[in-house]
């Protein structure tokens, strides 16, 4: 980590690619398409925002926390993609199977998760679901329909897969939807694990995530598609893209892909585009990303977009909004002291839980 | 009474498991209407459907995390790799998704994968690998080798009803080539015992797979010639090794050699020699020996295979080096 921190430092941006003239088509703002609802309750609605404000508190208060040096490990943000994670959560039946990847905490608050145990795991504290032997969002939560990733990217659609035809060899109507990142679209797995959800025809659901870089690798060194949705007729299945900073168009759009899924229509690719605007991680000070980019997605911010339109349409007010966020920021002050108490794993927890029966 | 092959007794383990428990199904490629390269699957679509019977796309990776993914669901997967040596472009999902899970948060990927390993076919380097240790050395995974039909049969039936992920490695030279009687009923055979197929006291050999069946030639020759009473153990489960049988067959002769087809280097036979260095040194007569193959991919042409695959001869060889302590 400091290797990287120390280039970050001495790395001008006239030198770097960050003096790039070439910048993708993809990687700017889409055109700038006015809200619309879906035909949501006043109350879905605001419900969809409380999500929205909580994640971006929660990731507020670990950013804080890791700048305390109190987070064990990496961070990752989902600045700016929040509108994916929860719009696409918010448009699944609760019994619907949902697998997370780095940048989707936003997914697991509307799944219910407590942000307790999200703190707790990246505090890696005993009572955090993984009892400190994993970190971040690498957890499952069987309740709650969720599976658990791991750090490998792609690794989810095969395993989606399975958890599809599993329901349905059951004879249960459920969905699965994961998530992977632009770079994520590079591996086997990808190719693998959608293609065989197209032979066998389940309701997988795979959202793209395209936030214009993996890491310091921008898109047009990723795939040479101009949108990662034209890969869905070389599969054989259907395809979007949506502007993944419109919460209510990544609903309703998922709201499809699941129906068709249901419906037996089979899988479908739905990539949602939107910026990283913190590095890869938080060590990451994202030097080689040219600033004008960041600049034009900051005026495309999902939660101040949802803002004006919850406004504009009479469904609250400033204050309203302004009275949730200072809610939920002092409710998770106090979570995350809670968690700031809760013990450490002991040690011998290391040998425990390799095997069925150990313990 | 009825003979039974080897990859007869597979087939019917799995077919019984199939028949018992309908979470149990497989999948992988041409294990549907051809029923499985090797015929494993041979009759299973007709008698399982479709739905329990799952021909895919050529797609290992995919193969093993779809199985995950129904295992983490409550099915009970068995993923087929057509050759065991395409296990490599699944490793992935076995070492870092399905080894970690119960680990990691506590839920257990109860899987198996099977396919058919070992060489003495000319297959070839890509249709006769012995892939074990890359596996054993992957905390979170079991991997057992059976040498018998009635260990085939019992150890798939024990690695489809084990809790955990379980590698299941078919030697391929055996599939037809050994056969007995099997039980009428239900039985398996516990994972991580290990099993004496002769016993003796001047020294002994520990192996597994193909391999027994050269040991046992070996131990023939050296009772008649030199009138040795060798012990031989199958060890049927590398991971988690039956420790208990490697000291006691230690301890009670003295003289170990462990033989393996699979290469020297990190091949197993370090590992046990290093078990019984640390528990029972005082108890040996001379040094722990190795007959394994060479640190060679496997070679094609029948001379060359020979010259790779360890055997009677070889064994014998370093037999008579170890009774000489």
């Amino acid at each position: 980590m400091s290797a990287v921190l120390r280039r970050s430092r001495k790395s001008p941006a006239k030198d770097g690619p960050a003096a790039r003239r070439d910048i993708p088509p993809g990687m700017r703002p889409p055109p700038l398409e006015p809200m619309r609802n879906p035909g949501l309750s006043r109350a879905r609605l605001l419900d969809m925002h409380r999500f929205l404000r909580l994640n971006r508190v929660l990731e507020d208060q670990l950013s804080a926390l890791y700048r305390q040096g109190k987070i064990v490990g990496g961070l990752y943000s989902s600045l700016g993609q929040e509108s994916i994670s929860v719009g696409t959560a918010c448009a699944l039946e609760p019994g619907d199977l949902l697998a997370p990847m780095i940048r989707n905490i936003g997914s697991l608050l509307v799944r219910g998760v407590p942000p307790l145990s999200l703190f707790l795991q990246f505090l890696a504290r005993h009572a955090a679901p993984t009892a400190g032997k994993d970190g971040t969002l690498h957890f499952d939560d069987p309740g709650r329909s969720i599976i658990g990733p791991i750090s490998v990217l792609g690794t989810l659609i095969p395993v989606m897969t399975g958890a599809a035809l599993a329901a349905r060899m059951r004879g249960e109507s459920r969905v699965a939807l994961t998530y992977i990142g632009d770079g994520g679209t590079s591996t086997g797995d990808f190719h693998e694990g959608l293609n065989l959800a197209a032979v066998l025809g389940l309701p997988l659901v795979l959202v793209v995530e395209n936030n214009g870089y993996a890491y310091s690798t921008p898109v047009d060194r990723q795939f040479a598609v101009d949108s990662l949705a034209e890969r869905g007729p070389a599969y054989g299945i259907a395809s979007e893209s949506v502007d993944g900073t419109d919460v209510l168009a990544v609903y309703a759009a998922t709201q499809r892909a699941a129906a068709r899924g249901r419906g037996g229509g089979g899988p479908t690719l739905l990539e949602c585009r939107a910026f990283r605007r913190r590095g890869h991680a938080e060590h990451d000070d994202m030097w080689y990303v040219p600033r004008d980019i960041v600049a034009a997605w900051e005026q495309r911010d999902p939660i101040d977009r949802f803002e004006s339109f919850l406004v504009e349409q009479g469904h609250a007010t400033k204050g309203d909004l302004r009275s949730v966020e200072e809610n939920l920021a002092a409710e998770l002050d106090e979570t995350a002291r809670q968690a700031l108490g809760s013990p450490y794993p002991p040690p011998e927890e290391t040998l425990r839980g390799v095997y069925a029966g150990g313990d | 009474m009825a003979l039974t092959t080897y990859v007869e007794a597979i087939r019917q383990g799995i077919w019984e498991e199939m028949e018992r428990d309908e979470r149990v199904f497989i999948l992988g490629e041409d294990v549907g209407i051809y029923g499985g390269a090797f015929k494993v699957t041979e009759g299973m679509l007709e008698r399982f459907g479709e739905m329990r019977v799952i021909d895919t796309p050529i797609s290992e990776s995919a193969i093993v995390g779809a199985a995950i993914g129904a295992a983490l669901m409550g099915m009970r997967p068995i993923a087929e790799m057509q050759f065991i040596d395409f296990i490599s472009c699944a490793f992935d999902q076995i070492t870092n998704f399905a080894a970690k899970n119960r680990y990691r948060w506590g839920a257990g990927v109860p899987i198996v994968i099977r396919g058919p390993s070992g060489g003495g076919v000319h297959g070839g380097p890509y249709h006769s690998q012995n892939p074990e240790m890359y596996f054993v050395h992957t905390p979170g995974l079991k991997v057992v080798a059976p040498a018998t039909a009635y260990d085939a049969k019992g150890l798939i039936k024990a690695a489809i009803r084990d809790e955990d992920p379980v590698i299941y490695l078919e030697h391929k030279y055996l599939y037809r080539r050994i056969k007995e009687e099997l039980p009428k009923d239900d039985y398996i055979v516990p994972i991580g015992r290990a099993a004496v197929r002769r016993e003796g006291k001047d020294l002994a050999i520990l192996t597994y797979g193909a391999m027994l069946y050269q040991a046992l030639e070996a131990a023939d020759v050296l009772a008649r010639e030199a009138g040795l009473q060798t012990e031989v153990v199958d060890l049927r489960s590398l991971l988690p090794l039956d420790k208990d049988a490697i000291l006691s067959a230690a301890k009670k002769t003295g003289k170990v050699l462990v033989v393996h087809e699979d290469t020297r280097t990190g091949g197993i036979a370090g590992e046990i020699a290093a078990i019984i260095n640390e528990e029972v040194f005082e108890y040996l007569d001379g040094p722990v020996l190795r007959v394994t193959a060479p640190d060679t991919p496997v070679p094609y042409s029948p001379p060359l295979e020979e010259f790779f695959l360890p055997n009677k001869e070889k064994i014998l060889k370093a037999a008579r080096q170890l009774a000489a302590y």
